[in-house]
C-alpha cells in the first residue's frame, strides 16, 4: 500500500492505495463520491470523466497513486455555493439526461469542450468531441443542445 | 392547461440528483461488512462440466467461500423460469430445458456462470475466480438461428432439434388461397440482427440476509422489483414474499434488459445466508454485461406479400426462426409470438395473414425483450416488404402505403389485434410536409454533385403497448397479470405521495406522474412525491417495459385520484355542511354551489385527518386510496418516419442526412420528455440499422463483439444534426383509457431500422442490404453495380 | 488487474535502472493502452514505471528543418500547437483525430510509437514523414524502427525520449476510423519533401504500418491524384476482420491516398 494525497474538489484528501487502485475507485470507495461512474472496462464510455489539473480525463484509466499532488474535480465539485454550474443547469433545462448514469461524465467532458473551444463552439465540434462519451438514452440530441446553451453562458 | 399540468413542458424533478452526482445506483450503495462476488464463467460455447476444483482458490487471500451448483442443489434453490408458456401449433407445450442459477452438468454459452467466488474485496474475488479449475468436455456448438434445427449441437435434451416451439397464427388456408389468386407477389429474406442492449449502468446486486429476523433484502438493477420478488420467492423458493424486500434504486437505463430475473442476482441474495448473513455485492464488468445480459432480436425471416392488380395488399405470409439463445429468459417465449406476429398487419388492411415461428436454442446468451421486443422485428418485415413491393409495382412508396392504410376504426386484423383508433394518412401527410418530400429529387441531385448517393426511406409503423387485459394474456400463456397498481396518499398538510408499481429508470416518472396529480388535484407539483422501486413501500406492481407506464401505470394513478377526489368531496361537504352534490372542485378548491363557502384541497386533507368536523361513523377518516388498473385493450401508437441518407460512393460510409418522425401517441403529458424518448429510440434504431450488431464466431462460439472496441455504440456523431432531426405529432385519442394515452418509449427503435434501410437501398438502387449497413457492407453491396457499370 | 509495484522516476536514467531491477516491468505514459490490457488480464507486469513525472520529458521545438516532439508530449499538446500547424499541418491534424479528447489529454507520442499498434496513427506519421526516433541510447530512422505487429527496434529497457520529424513541403493525413474503437480502420499519411520525394505510409490495414513504394514513385514523379490511377495495394496480406475485409482495406488505401493528395498542404 502506498500513501497518496491529492486535492479533490478543493479539499485535501489522502489515503492508502495499492499500485493498481484506479482513481475512480479511490474517488468512489475511499472518498464516497459516487457521482463518478464506471460504465465500461475498455476506457471508452466516459461515465468516469473527471478533471485533473483542469483537463478532462477518464478516471478509470488513471492510477490513483499517479495523482499525488494533483487537483481533481468531480461532478460533486462544480456547483459553487449551492448554485449549479451553467453546464448542469443547461443539461436540466434542455432535458439532456434520462437515466442519469452517463450524465456526470457527459457534464465534465462538456465543460472541458467549452473551455477549449469557446462560447461559439459548433455543433460539429461538440459531436466530434463527445465521441469519448456514450449515452444510451438520449440519442445525444438534447445533450448537444445543452452544451451549446451552456457555452453561451459560461 | 396549467404550467405544471398535463401537456406542459415541465423540467424534470429528478434531474437535480443526477446532475450533481447524488443519484443512488445499486453500485453506489455499500452495506456494512459487505463481501464481493465474482463469477467463474464458461470459456466454451457448449461443454460438459466434468469437475470443478475450488480447493486452491478457497485458500487465496480474502476468499470467504466459493459455491457451485452443488450448494444450490443442496439448498433446493429453483432454476430461472420463462414466465410465458407458448404452445406449438400441434398443441404441445414449448420444450424448455432447465436453467439453473449456477450451471449444472453442462455449460451452454460463452459466459454461462459456473461458480461464484465470495471474497473480502472485488479484486480478491476476481483473482480467486481465475484460480478455480473447471474441467470441461467440449461439445459441438451452434450460434446461428438459421442452423439450429439442423446442427449436431443439441443444447437441451428437452428440445429435440433445438426447437422450443413451432407456433403459428392466422388462417393458413385462406392466406394460401389469396396468394394463388394474387396479381403480384413480393418475396424477401430478411435478417433482424442480434443486438446487445448496453444500458450504461451494468447489472448489479447486493443481497443481504438478516439472521436476526430471517429476512432478506436485495438491491438490484431491476425494471420491475415486484416481479423479481415474486419469482425469487415463488420459483427459486428462497423466502416467502413477506421475508424478502427487493429494492431497485436509481437504475441506469434498462431497455428491456433489466426486466428479467438473472442468476447472478439470485445468487447474491442466496449466498448472503450461506456465508452467515454478510451482504454479498456484485457489479458486472462491461465485459460480463456483453456476455451475460439478455440480447435482443436475432430473427431469420422469409416473407411474402400478395397484391391484386390495383396494388391492394391481399395477403401476407411469414416464416420466422427466432433465436432464444441457450436458455429461455423471463419473457423470451412471448417476444417472437404475441409481441411479434400480432403486429404483422402493420398499418395496412391485409385480409389474410399467416405466420409461423420456430423458436430455437442456440449456444449464445439468452435473447429476450429489447426496446420494442418483437414489434421492431414485425415492423422491419412489413415495412421492408411494403417498400420493396411499391418499387416493384413502380408506385410511389408513400402512395402505395396510403392506398393500403386502414382507415376505419376499430379495425380487426387477422392476427388477434383490434386497432382502436388512428389516422395514418394524417401522419403520412405531416411527415411528407415536414421532410419536404416533394423536393427530394433536387436534394438527390445536389448530393450527387458531391459524390454522394442520396436515398429516402419510409417507415409507417404501428406498435402495441400496455399488454392487456390480464385475463386475455393469461389465456395466451402469460404467467402474470399485466395490470398496474397505484396508491395515492394525501398527507395531512395536503402534500401527496403516489406509490406506483411502474419503475422509472430514465423515463421521468417523477415528473410526469406528478404532473397528473398536480393537474387533477390542483396541488403544487413540488408537493407531490412519486415513490417506486421498493417492495416494502409499494405493495405490488408489474414494472416498466413495453411502453406501459403511461397507459397502464398512469391510468392506475388516475383511477386512484378519482377515488381521492370523490372522498375529498364528501369530506368537504361534511365540513362545509353542504350536500355532496353541491360541491364543485376546480383548481384545487372545493366550493359550495351558490355560496361563497370554499375549502382548499389542503384544508380538506387536514380535516380528513383531524376528524373534528366529520361524522366518522359515516365517513372513514384519512385520505388514501388504491387502484389496480387492468386495461381493456392494448394501446396502438403509430406514426410515419422518413429518413434520408447520403452514401459516400468511395467508402460506403452512410450518414443520416435527415430524419423526420411524426408520431401519434394520443395524449401527451410532457412533450419534452416524449420528444426525448423518440430521440433516444430513433438513435437505437439508427444504431441497429447502421452500426450495431452482435457477432459470435461460428467456429469457436466466442463473442466477437464483447467490448466497445468492437460493438459499435451510437455516438453523438452518428446522429443527424439538430436542424435535420424533426419531430412532429398527430393526435387521435386512445379510447381504452381515460387519459387517452398511448405509449412512446419504443416508437423510435421500432420505426427507424426499416426507414434507414429503405433509404439506403433507395440510394444504391438495390433490393436489400443486411443490417447493420456498415461501410463494409455497403461497399460490398456496391461492387456488383460498379462491375456492371465498368 | 493484478497488483504491481509503482515507480515514478524523475529522470530517464532512474527509469531505465528501475526497469533493469524489475522482474517483469513495463513503462507507462498515458496508460490508455496498457491499463485496459491489464484490466483484461492480458498483461500483468510486476512493476509499472510511470514516465510522466520525468523532468523535461515533454515539449515541442521547431527548427528551420525539423519538428522535435519529446516523448512525453500528449496528443492534445500536439493537436493544439500552432507551431506544428504552421509547418506540418497534417501532423497537427492527425494528433487531433487520435481517440477522443480524454485519450488525447493523456496519451503521448512516445507511448504510441513504442507500442506500435497496427492501427495507431503516429507510426504512420513517423513513416510518412521519415521521422527519427530518438532514445536514451541512439537515433533510429522510422523505416528501421517499426519491425512487426506491436514490435519495434527498441531493446529491453530502452526509452524513447523524442521523435524528430523533418519539415516537408506538403503533408496530408486521411483516416477512416473504425467506427467502434476509433482506431484507424485504414489511415494514410503522406508527405512530399522539399526535393519532391513523396512518402506514403499506411496504418490499420496490415499487421503493421507500411509504405507503398508504387504510389511514392508515381507521386514523386507527378504529385497529383491522377498519378495514382491504376496503382493499388494488393489485398493479400492485409487484415480481415468483422469491420473490414482485406479487399475493402485495399480499396480504402486507394481512396484515402487520392484524398490525401488532393488535401495536401
Amino acid at each position: 500500500m502506498t500513501a497518496v494525497s491529492m486535492k479533490v474538489n478543493n479539499k485535501t484528501v489522502s489515503g492508502e492505495v495499492e499500485g493498481r487502485t484506479l482513481l475512480v475507485d479511490f474517488i468512489r470507495t475511499n472518498l464516497g463520491l459516487t457521482g463518478t461512474h464506471v460504465g465500461c472496462d475498455t476506457s471508452q464510455c466516459g461515465a468516469c470523466v473527471v478533471h485533473i489539473d483542469g483537463k478532462a480525463v477518464k478516471s478509470c484509466t488513471t492510477l490513483a497513486v499517479a495523482c499525488e499532488g494533483a487537483e481533481v474535480t468531480t461532478i460533486e465539485g462544480i456547483a459553487k455555493n449551492g448554485k449549479l454550474h451553467p453546464m448542469q443547469q443547461a443539461f436540466h433545462e434542455e432535458h439532456g439526461l434520462q437515466c442519469g448514469y452517463c450524465t456526470p461524465g457527459m457534464i465534465m467532458s462538456s465543460i472541458d469542450i467549452v473551455k477549449r473551444n469557446g462560447k461559439k463552439v459548433s455543433e460539429e465540434v461538440i459531436r466530434r468531441e463527445l465521441s469519448g462519451n456514450i449515452c444510451r438514452c438520449t440519442g445525444y440530441h438534447n445533450i448537444v443542445a445543452a452544451v451549446q446553451s451552456a457555452a453561451a453562458k459560461m | 392547461m396549467s404550467d405544471t399540468g398535463i401537456g406542459a413542458r415541465v423540467l424534470r424533478k429528478e434531474d437535480n440528483r443526477f446532475i450533481t452526482g447524488k443519484g443512488q445506483y445499486t453500485d453506489d450503495i455499500n452495506l456494512k461488512d459487505q463481501t464481493f462476488a465474482y463469477f467463474v464463467r464458461s470459456p466454451h460455447a457448449h461443454a460438459t462440466i466434468k469437475s470443478v476444483n475450488t480447493a486452491k482458490a478457497k485458500k487465496m487471500p480474502g476468499v470467504v467461500d466459493i459455491f457451485t451448483c452443488k450448494e444450490v442443489e443442496q439448498d433446493k434453490i429453483g432454476g430461472l423460469i420463462c414466465g410465458w408458456m407458448i404452445h406449438s401449433k400441434d398443441g404441445s407445450p414449448m420444450k424448455a430445458g432447465p436453467h439453473p442459477i449456477l450451471a449444472s452438468g453442462k455449460v451452454r454459452f460463452v459466459g454461462d456462470q459456473v461458480a461464484v467466488v465470495i471474497a473480502e474485496t472485488r479484486a480478491q474475488a476476481k483473482s480467486a475466480a481465475e484460480a478455480v479449475v473447471v474441467s470441461y468436455g467440449v461439445l459441438p456448438h451452434n450460434v446461428d438461428a438459421a442452423d439450429a434445427m439442423k446442427t449436431k449441437a443439441q443444447v437441451h435434451d428437452a428440445a429435440p432439434d433445438n426447437r422450443v416451439y413451432n407456433w403459428s397464427i392466422g388462417d393458413q388456408a385462406a392466406t394460401d388461397a389469396a396468394f394463388k389468386s394474387a396479381a403480384h407477389v413480393t418475396k424477401m429474406d430478411l435478417i433482424n440482427n442480434r443486438l446487445i442492449p448496453n444500458a450504461m449502468e451494468t447489472r448489479a446486486a447486493i443481497g443481504s440476509y438478516d439472521t436476526g429476523s430471517d429476512h432478506y433484502t436485495l438491491y438490484t438493477t431491476s425494471q420491475n422489483p415486484h416481479v423479481a420478488r415474486l419469482v425469487i420467492s415463488a420459483f427459486h423458493g428462497l423466502a416467502p414474499e413477506h421475508k424478502l424486500r427487493v429494492i431497485a434504486p436509481d437504475v441506469g437505463g434498462g431497455f428491456g434488459s433489466k426486466i428479467f430475473i438473472y442468476g447472478e442476482e439470485v445468487v447474491c441474495v442466496w449466498a448472503s445466508k450461506r456465508i452467515g448473513g454478510r451482504p454479498v455485492k456484485w457489479t458486472a464488468d462491461r465485459s460480463e454485461a456483453f456476455l451475460s445480459d439478455a440480447h435482443g432480436r436475432d430473427h431469420v425471416t422469409h416473407a411474402e406479400l400478395a397484391m391484386d392488380r390495383a396494388g391492394k395488399i391481399t395477403a401476407l405470409r411469414v416464416n420466422t426462426t427466432a433465436a432464444m439463445g441457450a436458455y429461455l429468459s423471463t419473457f423470451s417465449a412471448a417476444v417472437p409470438t404475441y409481441l411479434y406476429a400480432t403486429l404483422l398487419s402493420g398499418q395496412y388492411n391485409i385480409p389474410n395473414i399467416y405466420a409461423e415461428v420456430d423458436a430455437v436454442y442456440t449456444n449464445t446468451a439468452p435473447v429476450d425483450a429489447y426496446r420494442g421486443a418483437g414489434r421492431p422485428e414485425a415492423t422491419y418485415v412489413i415495412e421492408r416488404i411494403v417498400e420493396t413491393a411499391a418499387r416493384e409495382l413502380k408506385m410511389d412508396p408513400a402512395e402505395f402505403r396510403r392506398m393500403n392504410f386502414i382507415t376505419v376504426f376499430p379495425h380487426q386484423t387477422p392476427v388477434i389485434f383490434q386497432y382502436d383508433a388512428g389516422d395514418y394518412g394524417a401522419a403520412l401527410d405531416k411527415a411528407l410536409e415536414m421532410s419536404d418530400y416533394k423536393n427530394f429529387a433536387s436534394r438527390k441531385a445536389e448530393s450527387a454533385r458531391h459524390g454522394k448517393l442520396r436515398g429516402v426511406g419510409f417507415s409507417a409503423y404501428i406498435e402495441a403497448c400496455g399488454i392487456a387485459p390480464s385475463a386475455a394474456v393469461g389465456s395466451l400463456g402469460a404467467g402474470v397479470g399485466l395490470w398496474e397498481s397505484a396508491e395515492v396518499r394525501v398527507n395531512a398538510v395536503g402534500s401527496v405521495e403516489v406509490l406506483t408499481g411502474s419503475h422509472s429508470h430514465g423515463q421521468g416518472h417523477e415528473t410526469t406522474f406528478a404532473q397528473l396529480v398536480s393537474d387533477r388535484l390542483g396541488v403544487d407539483i413540488n408537493s407531490v412525491a412519486i415513490v417506486h422501486g421498493d417492495t416494502d413501500k409499494v405493495q405490488m406492481g408489474m414494472g416498466t417495459y413495453g411502453s406501459r407506464s403511461g397507459a397502464v401505470g398512469m391510468t392506475a394513478i388516475s383511477k386512484a385520484l378519482d377515488k381521492i377526489e370523490a372522498k375529498a368531496r364528501k369530506i368537504a361537504a361534511a365540513v362545509m355542511e353542504a350536500s355532496v352534490d353541491d360541491i364543485d372542485f376546480k383548481d384545487g378548491t372545493f366550493t359550495v354551489k351558490g355560496t361563497d363557502k370554499k375549502m382548499a384541497f389542503g384544508e380538506v386533507a387536514l380535516a380528513s385527518y383531524t376528524g373534528h368536523k366529520i361524522n366518522s361513523s359515516e365517513i372513514e377518516l384519512g385520505l388514501k386510496e388504491t387502484s389496480f388498473h387492468d386495461p381493456s385493450n392494448f394501446v396502438f401508437p403509430a406514426g410515419v418516419h422518413i429518413c434520408e441518407v447520403e452514401v459516400d460512393e468511395d467508402t460506403g460510409l452512410t450518414k443520416i442526412a435527415s430524419y423526420t418522425a411524426v408520431d401519434d401517441f394520443g395524449t401527451i403529458i410532457n412533450p419534452m420528455i416524449v420528444e426525448g424518448q423518440v430521440q433516444g429510440g430513433v438513435a437505437q434504431g439508427i444504431g441497429q440499422a447502421l452500426i450495431e450488431g452482435c457477432h459470435y464466431d461460428k467456429e469457436s462460439g466466442q463473442l466477437l463483439t464483447g467490448s466497445y472496441n468492437d460493438y459499435n455504440m451510437p455516438r453523438a456523431g452518428n446522429m443527424p444534426h439538430i436542424e435535420n432531426f424533426k419531430l412532429g405529432f398527430t393526435f387521435t385519442k386512445c379510447p381504452s383509457n381515460p387519459l387517452g394515452m398511448k405509449g412512446c418509449g419504443e416508437a423510435g427503435a421500432i420505426a427507424a431500422p426499416p426507414a434507414v434501410i429503405n433509404a439506403i437501398t433507395d440510394a444504391l438502387g438495390i433490393r436489400d442490404i443486411a443490417m447493420p449497413a456498415t461501410p463494409l457492407t455497403v461497399w460490398n453491396a456496391m461492387q456488383p453495380m460498379k462491375r456492371a457499370a465498368e | 488487474m493484478e497488483n504491481f509495484n509503482y515507480h515514478r522516476p524523475v529522470t530517464v536514467g532512474a527509469a531505465a535502472s528501475m526497469m533493469k531491477k524489475s522482474k517483469d516491468g513495463s513503462y507507462m505514459s498515458g496508460g490508455h493502452t496498457l491499463l485496459p490490457t491489464m484490466k483484461h488480464g492480458l498483461a500483468a507486469p510486476t512493476d509499472i514505471i510511470d514516465l510522466t513525472a520525468i523532468k523535461g520529458f515533454s515539449g515541442i521545438t521547431v527548427s528551420k528543418t525539423s519538428v522535435t516532439i519529446k516523448a512525453g508530449t500528449t496528443h492534445m499538446e500536439v493537436a493544439t500547437s500552432s507551431a506544428i500547424k504552421k509547418v506540418i499541418p497534417a501532423l497537427w491534424e492527425m494528433a487531433g483525430k487520435i481517440g477522443g479528447v480524454h485519450v488525447r489529454n493523456k496519451g503521448t507520442i512516445g507511448g504510441s510509437v513504442a507500442n506500435n499498434d497496427p492501427a495507431a496513427d503516429y507510426p504512420s506519421a513517423c513513416m510518412g514523414l521519415g521521422a527519427t526516433i530518438i532514445t536514451d541510447k541512439r537515433k533510429i530512422p522510422a523505416d528501421a524502427f517499426f519491425i512487426g505487429m506491436y514490435e519495434t527496434a527498441l531493446k529491453p529497457g530502452e526509452i524513447i525520449t523524442a521523435i524528430s520529424f523533418p519539415i516537408p513541403k506538403k503533408s496530408s493525413h486521411q483516416k477512416f476510423p473504425n467506427p467502434a474503437s476509433r482506431y484507424a480502420l485504414t489511415g494514410v499519411f503522406m508527405s512530399q519533401d522539399k526535393a519532391g520525394k513523396v512518402r506514403v505510409a499506411v496504418t490499420g490495414a496490415g499487421p503493421m504500418v507500411f509504405r507503398v513504394p508504387d504510389m511514392e514513385a508515381a507521386l514523386s514523379k507527378s504529385f497529383s491524384a491522377g498519378s495514382l490511377s491504376g496503382i493499388s495495394v494488393k489485398a493479400k496480406g492485409l487484415n480481415t476482420d468483422m469491420h473490414a475485409t482485406a479487399e475493402y482495406r485495399a480499396h480504402l488505401i486507394s481512396v484515402l491516398a487520392k484524398r490525401a493528395v488532393e488535401a495536401a498542404k
